[in-house]
């Protein structure tokens, strides 16, 4: 949040750089080959979590997108199947250079992980036995469980709009822990229903519509 | 026995569950790839999965791991294309609709149904997980003292990951 009005202010400061004088961010022209570069950078580096990562590269050091785009990018990855680090690749590489673009964030954005986990597959199903991995390893599953419940109260926190959500929170987890009705079924039919119980209200749109 | 189209099937079938993270799609992920294929036992998907958190980038890395062990190289391409694959044309295409629906109400009610039932399924593939990897006090001390350590401090949760480890070895080494 902080960074928008630096990175508003510095777009705003030279027009002089931009070709286009309407484009608030948008640079003149992003090779695929500097989409391909600029995700396999964010790929290789964003440990723990890409966010905050994307935004620095992408908003503060690329001025490609800006602020208020990121936000509603990242939205729209949330709602999305898929992880939000691809989806974001998506949602940039498209809005830079089209098809290529979303093909070139993607596979930067995948390389670096899929290569190290490549890697650390085959060394762990060679040395996965040894006691002194297999008791570092029941140190790390437990804090990748504190680690979901952290990101679970976070986003909690952010994406929440009423208290009735909690309902259909437990409702899924019952239903897919409990009454093993799948991800799928889960998905759908409460899906349906908490989206029905959003149903478009007139303040709502109201405030929507300034 | 050739395994590449089975992966396939199941990872791209993965990727479309995981409606706000990765974790959605745990508790689906155990059921297809330790009980009905058998690429992997429980405890060693756990493993992977939480290895794969320290890993840069997408936190699901780990199903490369899977794709290697079931299929080699090629395995481990498949997999990846599957699962990000399906997902990436997906939020291309939605990605122009979704612009020009910026006034049907109907937009709003969909992204805010849908956050809570997500956070479900987060909190769903969570459990799952953690009847493997919470096997006792020590190992529950560990998830709550991290999930304490990230809501009350700004510290970059990778670190944590690998403190754990070190926790790990200095509790769980045989004497």
């Amino acid at each position: 949040m902080g960074t928008s009005p630096k990175a508003m202010s510095k777009a705003g400061a030279k027009p002089a750089m931009q070709t286009t004088a309407g484009a608030k961010t948008t640079p003149a022209e992003v090779s695929i080959l500097q989409i391909f570069l600029e995700f396999l950078i964010i790929g290789a580096t964003s440990f723990g979590g890409v966010v905050p990562y994307l935004r620095e590269s992408l908003v503060t050091k690329r001025h490609w997108v800006d602020d208020k785009e990121f936000v509603e990018m990242l939205s729209i990855s949330q709602s999305l199947p898929g992880l939000n680090a691809t989806n974001m690749a998506v949602l940039v590489g498209e809005k830079l250079a089209g098809v290529m673009g979303s093909v070139a964030g993607v596979i930067g954005m995948c390389l670096p992980g899929a290569v190290l986990m490549f890697v650390v597959g085959i060394f762990y199903r060679i040395h996965g036995d040894h006691v002194w991995i297999t008791a570092a390893l029941k140190g790390v599953a437990a804090a990748a469980v504190g680690l979901i419940l952290s990101t679970v109260v976070s986003l909690s926190k952010k994406s929440l709009s009423h208290k009735f959500d909690f309902v259909f929170i437990a409702i899924t987890v019952i239903a897919v822990n409990r009454l093993h009705l799948g991800v799928p079924r889960t998905l759908i039919g409460v899906g349906i229903l908490a989206i029905l119980f959003h149903y478009p209200r007139k303040e709502q749109k109201a405030s929507a519509t300034p | 026995m050739n395994q590449i189209p089975a992966l396939i099937r199941v990872f791209s079938y993965l990727s479309l569950l995981t409606v706000g993270g990765g974790m959605a799609a745990f508790p689906e992920m155990k059921i297809l790839t330790v009980d009905v294929h058998q690429w992997l036992d429980f405890k060693q998907l756990i493993h992977l999965y939480s290895v794969g958190q320290m890993a840069p980038g997408p936190n699901m890395m780990m199903i490369v791991s899977i794709g290697q062990w079931a299929g080699g190289t090629l395995g481990a391409i498949a997999v990846l294309i599957a699962f990000f694959g399906p997902t990436a044309i997906l939020a291309f295409l939605v990605a122009k609709g979704w612009r020009k629906l910026e006034k049907w109400p109907w937009r709003t009610s969909i992204q805010q149904g849908l956050a809570p039932v997500s956070i479900g399924l987060l909190l769903a593939g969570c459990f799952s997980m953690a009847k493997g990897a919470i096997t006792g006090t020590e190992t529950a001390a560990i998830s709550v003292a991290v999930l304490l350590i990230l809501l009350q401090y700004k510290i970059n949760p990778a670190l944590l990951v690998v403190a754990s480890a070190v926790v790990g070895v200095l509790t769980f080494m045989p004497k």
